[in-house]
């Protein structure tokens, strides 16, 4: 068939979900002139194509959307941005010099020179074998998201009576799916002390449907040869030890894993990328360029985000950055370098330059009420409550950093009470 | 009426039926499992022993050796996966060091080449992330490590190009011997031979009770085995054994043909034969013994876990041979090396049964080989080109954690998968790190697709472990009006 793809490339962004979406347009406002896109799956639009649940948009367009509207939405605008899209297509590899080798169903094997990489794969789901959960290995057994895909996209049910182990934020949404479908939900058993997932879902998905939140708890064993029969529920200690004398059964024929997302990084790691092991994903620095120059991350590959309107936000400010480096302008580097303190799971970037505004993204590590957060000694917040759950946006004016001249930033969150 | 009916189709059955398809007989081979392979040998470490392990005047002694040597040929013919990559086994007390000597002088007796005792600088430049405590190693050129489960589809699938005939998902009810020959009785349908060769592996005691020939107890070991994550690939380069304990072998430290690491087994006497599953305190034995010698190793890096059974015999050897019922042979309790010793059992056995007078009359033309999986990730830049001209399809990637392309799914599928697990263990789709996250419903699409079935009768691993159901009909809600 013939090709029409060109042999070089402004910006190459590696996955077409809303992060490589928006990407896309950031480097169109930002003048890059041949941008492409890169997906693996027959329609871009990512995991939001499976997510037909209302909620998101609220920041980025200012209304609520279904997951596919929201796709729709940046597909189209990309569309008339002129982004080619290159979908049903796998990137192998990309060499050092931004050379990417791409096989394609459609045009066979690929060679394409870029510019500017955007790194843009999105994150898949952590698995048993991450918490070795005993038992048998039965059918039934399976992420929330494959259960979320054979629901919505294929029309299928998991089964009829599920259990949710963890809960994160897909875990709650297809309990409420779930229920929605007729099926019956045990309840979401949750090993940490607090929930994982946001607020609002924890209300909407859980609260609204009586399902069952058990915090402290884990399933202890999986029951079934052939097929999920049942679960050993069981109360853990701080060591997350579960109580074999505290159990109790529960009967299911399916168990759905919201335990985690991590970032998708095969290709970062091949490229050699420093990594950040707080996040999974690469470092980066303040315009969103990882360790290789000309090579940026940002959205889940980055690191895992809540709501999809700060992957676009992020993503089109990392799109911006690429062409800007695409056409030989550079900001000045970071001078700045930012360390996780006190109840600091993770930020990103990891460095700071005091020449502009900056956007930083925080996880505290365990959750806090009425606590104030602080940069070093040049800036300083107060907050009601902070979980892990949900990420910490800040914008800091380019005037916080004016004439620091330190090469390290603390960042702490200091509380007098738990949550 | 066949000739030969085997029962059983793990590694030694379709090892049997390969070697049996060499000749003019009539052949079938009977398994309850839905594909060859699906019960012990699917979970087994995938380990051809170096030759050395098994005390002399043993079958296990005599077929250790034999079997491994005839790996490379049929490795060549059959296209799974094999490497010759050596092991060490580790002295960690002074105790040990005597063992490794004993175990040496053993193996150079029956003829095992390249056994090396290695000091700790030897140990340390060949093996750098093991531990320093280490006191001594044996390391012993000829182990390898293979994909159990492709040999099993490997030898099956030259069976049948050879005309021997296949029933998988045929569970054995009974025997019944009528005069000279035997009637198996399954729920679909009877099968009547001349001669029963028992390969039933852990359930091997119960079909001989069939005839009244068990004059054995099987009882199931269990083993738990931990594969971790690729980014641990590399850490070590050779099987990793520890001194063994009178149960088992310990928990070795295995790198997989594929290239990532496993480590186990456990070794637990268990009642329930079916009892596949895995423990808290089986996760803690193994990455507690394993860090005592290569301390890198986390359970963290964890992707999947699973458990297989062990068929031990009472006699703590393999039990091969005729039974007081004529025409019925036992070749059961294969437990280590039993994967090993394989073909060379399946030669023995042969080579009985001609001396009990079955006339081998051999085919002139008999294939020895199969074309084998297209492993995808495996080519080289080339070589994926080439694949790609020829067949769009691969330029389609299911799996993206191991590099598989929807060409090998329907390859895999062409050549017998009918099961999720089928799929995976043929071309690896699956079997990587997010654990079919992304792929499973591809591969049932596919499998739905080719086999013509609905997407509700895909199951992981057979009748009973279907993965979805249909969504259910619409009830009326409330009273709305």
């Amino acid at each position: 068939m013939n090709n029409p793809l060109k042999k070089k490339y402004t910006v190459v962004i590696v996955g077409g979900g809303p992060a490589g979406l928006s990407a896309a347009l950031g480097a169109r406002a930002a003048g890059a002139e041949r941008i492409l896109i890169i997906d693996r799956e027959i329609e871009v639009g990512g995991i939001l194509n499976q997510c037909i649940h209302s909620g998101f948009g609220l920041h980025h367009f200012k209304e609520e959307l279904t997951g596919p509207e929201y796709a729709e939405r940046c597909i189209n605008s990309a569309r008339s941005a002129d982004v080619e899209i290159l979908s049903d297509s796998y990137v192998l590899d990309i060499s050092p010099e931004l050379q990417l080798e791409i096989i394609s169903s459609r045009y066979g094997y690929l060679n394409l020179k870029a510019q500017a990489v955007v790194l843009a794969m999105g994150c898949r789901e952590r698995t048993r074998g991450a918490i070795r959960t005993p038992g048998f290995r039965p059918a039934g057994v399976m992420t929330a998201g494959l259960a979320q895909k054979m629901v919505n996209m294929k029309g299928l049910l998991p089964g009829r009576r599920i259990a949710i182990l963890g809960s994160g934020d897909i875990g709650l949404i297809m309990a409420r799916r779930l229920i929605l479908e007729g099926c019956e939900v045990t309840g979401v058993y949750e090993v940490q002390p607090y929930s994982n997932g946001l607020t609002r879902n924890l209300v909407q998905c859980l609260d609204d449907f009586a399902i069952p939140l058990h915090l402290s708890t884990t399933v202890a064993f999986i029951h079934g040869r052939d097929r999920v029969e049942g679960l050993t529920i069981a109360p853990v200690n701080e060591q997350y030890i579960p109580d074999p004398k505290r159990s109790w059964e529960v009967a299911c024929d399916t168990l759905l894993l919201s335990i985690g997302l991590i970032p998708e990084n095969e290709l970062s790691t091949k490229l050699r990328l420093r990594m950040d092991p707080a996040t999974g994903g690469p470092q980066v620095t303040s315009t969103l360029e990882t360790s290789l120059p000309g090579v940026f991350a940002c959205g889940n590959v980055l690191h895992v985000h809540d709501i999809v309107d700060f992957v676009s936000e992020e993503a089109s400010r990392a799109g911006r950055f690429a062409a800007e480096v695409a056409a030989g302008r550079r900001r000045p580097s970071d001078n700045i370098a930012l360390q996780a303190g006190a109840n600091i799971a993770s930020c990103v970037p990891q460095s700071l330059s005091p020449d502009r505004k900056q956007t930083i993204y925080l996880r505290v590590k365990q959750p806090v009420k009425n606590c104030i957060l602080t940069i070093g000694d040049r800036y300083e917040k107060k907050f009601r409550v902070l979980t892990p759950s949900e990420m910490i946006r800040l914008t800091l004016a380019p005037e916080v950093l004016d004439r620091y001249f330190g090469e390290n930033l603390k960042i702490d969150v200091r509380s007098q009470e738990v949550a | 009426m066949y000739d030969v009916i085997i029962i059983g189709g793990g590694i030694v059955g379709c090892a049997l039926a390969r070697e049996l398809s060499r000749y003019r007989l009539k052949l079938a081979l009977v398994e309850k499992e839905v594909e060859v392979g699906f019960g012990t040998s699917k979970t087994n470490s995938g380990i051809i022993h170096a030759g050395h392990h098994s005390p002399a005047n043993t079958f296990k002694g005599k077929f250790e050796w034999a079997g491994n040597q005839m790996w490379d040929d049929l490795a060549r013919d059959l296209k799974f996966g094999f490497d010759r990559i050596g092991e060490l086994l580790l002295a960690l007390n002074p105790d040990d060091v005597k063992y490794l000597e004993n175990l040496k002088k053993q193996g150079e007796d029956r003829g095992v080449t390249g056994l090396e005792i290695w000091a700790p600088p030897r140990i340390q430049k060949e093996e750098p992330n093991l531990s320093h405590t280490i006191l001594q190693a044996l390391h012993a050129p000829t182990a390898a490590v293979i994909n159990p489960y492709e040999a099993c589809f490997g030898l099956i699938e030259c069976a049948q190009q050879n005309g021997a005939e296949l029933f998988c998902g045929y569970l054995v009810s009974d025997i019944v011997k009528d005069g000279r020959n035997f009637t198996i009785q399954t729920p679909q349908q009877n099968f009547r031979g001349r001669i029963i060769i028992n390969a039933a592996g852990v359930f091997a005691d119960q079909i001989a009770a069939l005839v009244g020939a068990d004059n054995f107890k099987i009882v199931a070991r269990k083993g738990e085995e931990y594969l971790l994550d690729r980014r641990l690939q590399g850490i070590v380069t050779r099987l990793i054994f520890p001194t063994p304990t009178a149960n088992s072998k310990g928990v070795l430290i295995i790198p997989t043909v594929d290239g990532p690491i496993m480590v186990g087994p456990t070794a637990d006497n268990i009642e329930n034969r079916e009892d596949l599953s895995t423990s808290f305190a089986g996760a803690h034995k193994i990455f507690e013994s394993v860090r005592r010698y290569c301390p890198a190793i986390s359970e963290r890096d964890t992707i999947t876990e699973f458990a297989g059974l062990r068929a031990i015999a009472d006699t703590n050897d393999f039990v091969i041979g005729p039974t007081p019922i004529k025409g019925f042979y036992n070749v059961a309790g294969i437990q280590s090396p039993g994967l090993t010793a394989a073909p060379a059992i399946a030669t023995y056995v042969t080579a009985m049964l001609q001396d009990d007078g079955l006339a081998l009359e051999e085919k002139t033309d008999w294939e020895a080989e199969v074309d084998g999986p297209p492993h995808f990730a495996q080519k080289g830049k080339k070589e994926r080109q080439a694949a790609l001209m020829r067949d769009p399809a691969y330029g389609r990637i299911v799996c993206r954690c191991e590099l598989v392309t929807e060409a090998e799914v329907r390859y895999a599928i062409r050549h017998g998968a009918r099961t999720l697990d089928g799929v995976k263990f043929r071309v690896r789709a699956g079997m990587g790190r997010c654990q079919g996250g992304f792929c499973t419903t591809r591969i049932m699409d596919l499998l739905s697709e080719t086999l013509g079935i609905p997407l509700t009768d895909i199951s992981k691993r057979g009748p009973g472990s279907e993965v979805c159901r249909p969504r259910q009909e619409r009830l009326p809600v409330g009273d709305q009006t």
